[in-house]
């Protein structure tokens, strides 16, 4: 552990600095989770910052080599366990892409109105998160308010708060809730008189907009060179949407507009996560009343074959670009599986924006990008 | 020969052992003191935060930090191995000793008074420096970069806004011609302070409020601690009592902000008006009401503001602060010359 590097500062003075060498994590409140960030610092300045993965490693990938179809679904709600519901949707997309498999319009909205319901439950967490990474530790509880609304509309319909499995290849494991549509009525006035509850208590805040502001910029250029997707892209003014360049399910009937920001800093990002909220309100809106009556499953074989080739599937999930691709030997097993993960690639700016800042930009900046540790270290 | 049997003659005097009494009293109240506050804290956080707060132990949660308390105080002191051990058990009594010492020169009331010193505001200033001394210490000697960051902040932060508590409280003393707090409470007779000094006491009572804040090293200048950045900062390595000394001193900090600001600007003891001036001890009543108003107002602080950063910490005291008590110093005296102050 002690390999502090031994450079002394150039400077002029008498006093001599020296870069020191510090752990964060793998157990540290602002690492979300356990990762380890190797950091180098001179004094409060950040040198250096290298993400150490490894310590959730599950090897999800590996095992649903061994995994029936229906399987892998489930697997996949622990990779971005923020994100559920929309990563087995993923799944679910890829295989019935790959069998021809058409499924009801019923689905498809249900599937999309409940995709729209994580992506805000995951944000309002964030959300939470972010104020109490930058020191405001009442926001957690607010956003956990709102949260616990949605989860409960989960709860009801799919039997699960976090872990949903609600999707089958083929369809849906239930039809919804009589109260579903009821519920989610009810969510959405309370959700938009309280999102400006948000604004007033954080986003307005002068030491909050001197913590975020000019902090941890990312340019386009750089936001594409390191594949990054979801907010932190378009924060930076990259528009790279899935919904809106590949939509799948009910997403190609609805119009909405992309959050797009070009500052690029960590407020940026916050910024267009607020706006994907009222964004993802919308989208539910559009769609809460005219769900389509209909079967909620189309019948699939009780062992599922795909046709032997490669499928590949992307979804926005509320981090960025899920990706679910599947190589087929024509077996109940995949012969392999990749899950192309937002988080990985979005950490992995961290040290190109996070250098030269002090500990606590690091951590505002961090928090900025998003990170759901499970889904970066699969 | 002499000497000595005089030294043990003034040691059996009933004048230490009333000291020793008084001391006593106060250790155990301001103890006392420090749980409730911790319980107060909780609940105006919860308060806040939409949720109900401790509400199991005694009626409506009140045992609740005695629970806490009496579990601290039987667990087992763990420390690192490569701590500088003398140094490290030092520090936490730094601190407690510290602000409890700070709490023998208020005025409660007419007459609870431990220590009426006539360098009374002095005193305070002195000792409520003393205290970071302690967390310098406890985060030197715990041998963890993360405690070492929080005290080197802690450093940096006391020694900055410590100029805007005394040039903020200096302000005032222009006015009251005295540092003794006896004779400041008796000089607001014809009106709080923050009434006589009208503009430069109620920009003075600003500053002094974010200074105080930031003396105590709580939220939004809690960069000592840092939850999200260092863990829990220069306390990381301590656990028990020592770790319960650290986190009431802060608590009872707290409350010595507010009294002074209550002492200084508000009246003490006085009640508004003088509605109460006849009955004995309501003094105690209005100074401990006038106070937790003010340890509200800094809990308020805490549960809404996010942190600054270190270097926006430094910013703020040497840019905006300090020159805006410099001038407001001036503006004072001028005031204080030409006789524009405000009597009722």
């Amino acid at each position: 552990m002690e390999t502090a590097i031994k450079e002394p500062t150039t400077s002029k003075s008498n006093f001599k600095s020296e870069e020191y060498f510090i752990n964060m994590g793998p157990q540290h409140p602002a690492t979300h989770g356990v990762l380890r960030l190797l950091l180098t610092i001179d004094g409060e300045i950040i040198k250096k910052v290298e993400p150490d993965l490894g310590y959730i490693h599950r090897s999800i990938e590996k095992m649903c080599e061994n995994n029936s179809y229906q399987q892998i679904v489930h697997l996949t709600d622990r990779l971005d366990y923020l994100s559920s519901h929309i990563n087995n949707e993923a799944v679910c997309l890829c295989v019935e892409n790959a069998l021809e498999l058409e499924v009801p319009e019923r689905v498809k909205v249900i599937r999309t109105i409940l995709g729209e319901l994580t992506r805000i439950a995951s944000h309002t967490l964030w959300w939470g998160v972010m104020g109490m990474d930058v020191g405001a530790l009442t926001t957690y509880f607010y956003g956990f308010r709102d949260r616990e609304m949605i989860n409960d509309i989960f709860e009801e319909t799919c039997g699960a708060r976090l872990t949903m499995n609600y999707n089958v290849p083929g369809g849906l494991m239930q039809d919804i809730h009589p109260n579903f549509v009821k519920r989610v009525k009810e969510f959405i006035p309370h959700f938009r008189s309280k999102l400006p509850e948000y604004d007033r208590l954080l986003t307005g805040n002068i030491i909050f907009q001197k913590r975020t502001k000019g902090v941890g910029i990312l340019s386009k250029e750089d936001a594409i060179n390191f594949g990054a997707s979801g907010p932190v892209a378009r924060a930076s003014g990259y528009s790279c949407d899935v919904r809106k360049y590949h939509p799948y399910s009910a997403l190609d009937k609805i119009t909405f507009t992309e959050a797009l920001d070009t500052t690029g800093d960590s407020f940026a990002r916050y910024k267009v996560r607020i706006a994907e909220m009222w964004e993802s309100l919308a989208i539910i809106e559009q769609l809460i009343d005219n769900i389509p009556e209909g079967d909620f499953k189309v019948a699939t074989n009780a062992v599922i074959k795909l046709p032997k080739g490669d499928f590949y599937q992307k979804v926005e999930t509320a981090r960025g670009e899920f990706g679910v691709y599947i190589i087929s030997a024509g077996t109940k097993n995949p012969y392999r599986v990749k899950f192309r993960s937002p988080g990985l690639s979005n950490l992995s700016l961290l040290n190109h924006i996070a250098v030269g800042g002090k500990i606590g930009d690091l951590v505002a900046t961090m928090a900025t990008i998003d990170i759901v540790v499970p889904d970066i270290d699969r | 020969m002499n000497s000595i049997s005089n030294i043990i003659n003034w040691l059996i005097s009933t004048e230490v052992l009333n000291m020793a009494m008084i001391a006593l009293i106060y250790l155990t109240v301001f103890a006392v003191l420090g749980l409730f506050l911790v319980l107060l804290e909780r609940k105006v956080a919860a308060w806040f935060q939409l949720r109900i707060g401790p509400n199991r132990v005694g009626y409506l949660g009140l045992f609740q930090t005695i629970a806490d308390a009496l579990k601290l105080v039987s667990k087992e002191l763990t420390g690192t191995v490569k701590a500088d051990k003398f140094l490290y058990n030092l520090a936490p009594y730094f601190v407690i000793v510290t602000s409890l010492m700070a709490l023998a020169v208020f005025p409660f009331t007419k007459d609870l008074q431990a220590f009426d010193i006539n360098i009374g505001i002095f005193f305070l200033i002195a000792i409520s420096s003393i205290g970071v001394i302690g967390i310098l210490l406890g985060g030197w000697s715990s041998n963890n970069k993360f405690a070492l960051i929080g005290a080197m902040r802690s450093g940096v932060q006391t020694v900055s806004y410590e100029l805007s508590v005394g040039l903020s409280l200096l302000t005032m003393v222009i006015l009251t011609g005295s540092l003794q707090l006896s004779e400041i409470i008796e000089v607001q007779k014809s009106g709080w302070l923050i009434v006589q000094g009208h503009i430069p006491a109620i920009i003075a009572f600003m500053i002094y409020m974010i200074a105080g804040t930031a003396e105590t090293n709580r939220a939004p200048f809690d960069m000592v601690e840092a939850e999200s950045e260092l863990g829990a900062g220069y306390h990381t390595e301590y656990s028990g009592m020592k770790f319960a000394y650290f986190f009431l001193a802060e608590f009872i900090n707290m409350f010595i902000i507010a009294a002074i600001a209550t002492t200084i600007f508000f009246g003490g003891w006085l009640s508004p008006f003088g509605i109460t001036e006849s009955l004995p001890w309501m003094g105690l009543f209005w100074f401990l009401a006038k106070t937790f108003v003010l340890v509200f107002l800094m809990m308020w602080f805490r549960w809404t503001f996010p942190r600054l950063r270190v270097d926006q910490l430094l910013t703020l005291e040497w840019k905006y602060l300090l020159p805006i008590n410099l001038v407001n110093l001036v503006l004072m005296a001028v005031i204080v010359w030409l006789n524009l102050t405000i009597q009722i």
